[in-house]
C-alpha cells in the first residue's frame, strides 16, 4: 500500500463486511506517534478467528485462502518500530489498533484521507462514520450524522455531496497545526 | 471554507430538482473490484473518476458501486460493466484517465473501449 490512507479503506471495509451500523475512524498524531484506531459494532470475531486473523492464510472469503488486508496493516505499523493490535468480542464489534514510529524513514506518507472517507461513505451510503483527526491538542472530527441530518433524506452518496465532504475534510485537515519537525541528526 | 451552510444549500437544490437517477433493472451498472488487491493497485481514484464523470455528463440512467476481489488480483484495478441485454464487459488495468473514455464511448455511446477490455490484456 502507497498510503496509510489505502489501509484505512481497506480495513474499515471489513467493518462494512461484518455488518457495522458505526465505524470509527481515528488518526491521532501524539508527539513522535501515530495511531490508527479503526472501531466497529460489526459481528465480530471469535477468539479462535481473532487468534489467526493476522495471518495472511486466514480470511472469511471462500473463494480463495489468502487474506492480506489486517497483515498488510501490521507490517507497515511493525516496519516504524510501531506496533499492532486487535480485540474482537463477537456480537459487540472490533477495534483494530497500529501504532507507528511518525519519525520513522519507513512511515508511508498518510495520502488522502478525505478520499478513502468519502470512497468509504460511496459503497456503504447507509453506514455512520465518524473520523477524528487530531494532532496534538488541535482536533478535527467528521461525522456523517450530523450530514445526514442536515440533508434530510437525500442519499449520502449523490455525488455533489462526496464532492463536498471530499473537500471539507481536506480542508479541515490542512487547517491543524503542521506537523513538529522530527529532531535533527 | 466549507461551510455547513453551503452543505444546506446544496440539499435546497437537490430537493428542488427532479431526481431522475433510475435504480431499477433498466441502468448500467458500473462495478470496482475494491478488496486489497484492487485498492493496492489503485481503486480509489478509479472509482472516484468514474462517480465524477458519470455526475459531470449527468448520467441518470448509471450506478457506480464497488465490490470485492473479482479474482485477477495481477490485472486490478478491474471495473466491470454491465449493460442490461448484453454481455459484461471487463476492463482491466485501469487508470482515471481511462475513464473519460469508457464513460463517454461505452456508457453513453454503447461501444466497449476494447483496448483496455481483458481480452486484449490477455
Amino acid at each position: 500500500m502507497k498510503e496509510l490512507s489505502l489501509n484505512i479503506l481497506d480495513i474499515a471495509k471489513n467493518s462494512v463486511s461484518a455488518g457495522a451500523r458505526l465505524i470509527s475512524i481515528d488518526v491521532l498524531e501524539t508527539g513522535r506517534q501515530l495511531d490508527i484506531v479503526i472501531s466497529d459494532d460489526g459481528c465480530g470475531m471469535d477468539p479462535e478467528f481473532l487468534a489467526q486473523v493476522t495471518d495472511p492464510f486466514t480470511t472469511t472469503r471462500t473463494t480463495r485462502k489468502v487474506g492480506m488486508g489486517i497483515p498488510l496493516l501490521k507490517m507497515a505499523a511493525e516496519m516504524t518500530g510501531g506496533s499492532f493490535d486487535i480485540q474482537s468480542t463477537v456480537g459487540i464489534g472490533t477495534t483494530v489498533t497500529a501504532r507507528f514510529d511518525r519519525y520513522s524513514i519507513d512511515l508511508p506518507p498518510l495520502g488522502d484521507l478525505a478520499g478513502s472517507v468519502t470512497t468509504l461513505i460511496q459503497g456503504s451510503p447507509d453506514t455512520e462514520f465518524v473520523l477524528t483527526r487530531r494532532r496534538d491538542s488541535e482536533e478535527f472530527l467528521f461525522d456523517t450524522r450530523q450530514i445526514r441530518e442536515i440533508m434530510g433524506g437525500i442519499p449520502l452518496n449523490e455525488p455533489e455531496i462526496l464532492q463536498w465532504m471530499q473537500e471539507y475534510i481536506e480542508e479541515n485537515e490542512s487547517l491543524l497545526a503542521a506537523p513538529a519537525e522530527s529532531e535533527s541528526l | 471554507m466549507k461551510s455547513l451552510e453551503e452543505l444546506k444549500a446544496i440539499r435546497e437544490k437537490m430537493q428542488s430538482k427532479v431526481n431522475i437517477r433510475k435504480e431499477d433493472g433498466d441502468s448500467i451498472r458500473v462495478v470496482v473490484g475494491m478488496a486489497t488487491c484492487g485498492i493496492a493497485a489503485g481503486a480509489r481514484p478509479v472509482l472516484n473518476a468514474f462517480v465524477s464523470e458519470v455526475a459531470k455528463r449527468n448520467l441518470g440512467n448509471v450506478q457506480v458501486t464497488q465490490t470485492g476481489c473479482i479474482g485477477v488480483c495481477r490485472l486490478e484495478p478491474i471495473v466491470e460493466v454491465y449493460v442490461p441485454g448484453q454481455e459484461k464487459v471487463t476492463y482491466v488495468k485501469m487508470t482515471p484517465d481511462k475513464v473519460p473514455s469508457i464513460v463517454a464511448e461505452h456508457l453513453v455511446n454503447g461501444q466497449a473501449v476494447t483496448a483496455y477490455t481483458i481480452g486484449a490484456a490477455e
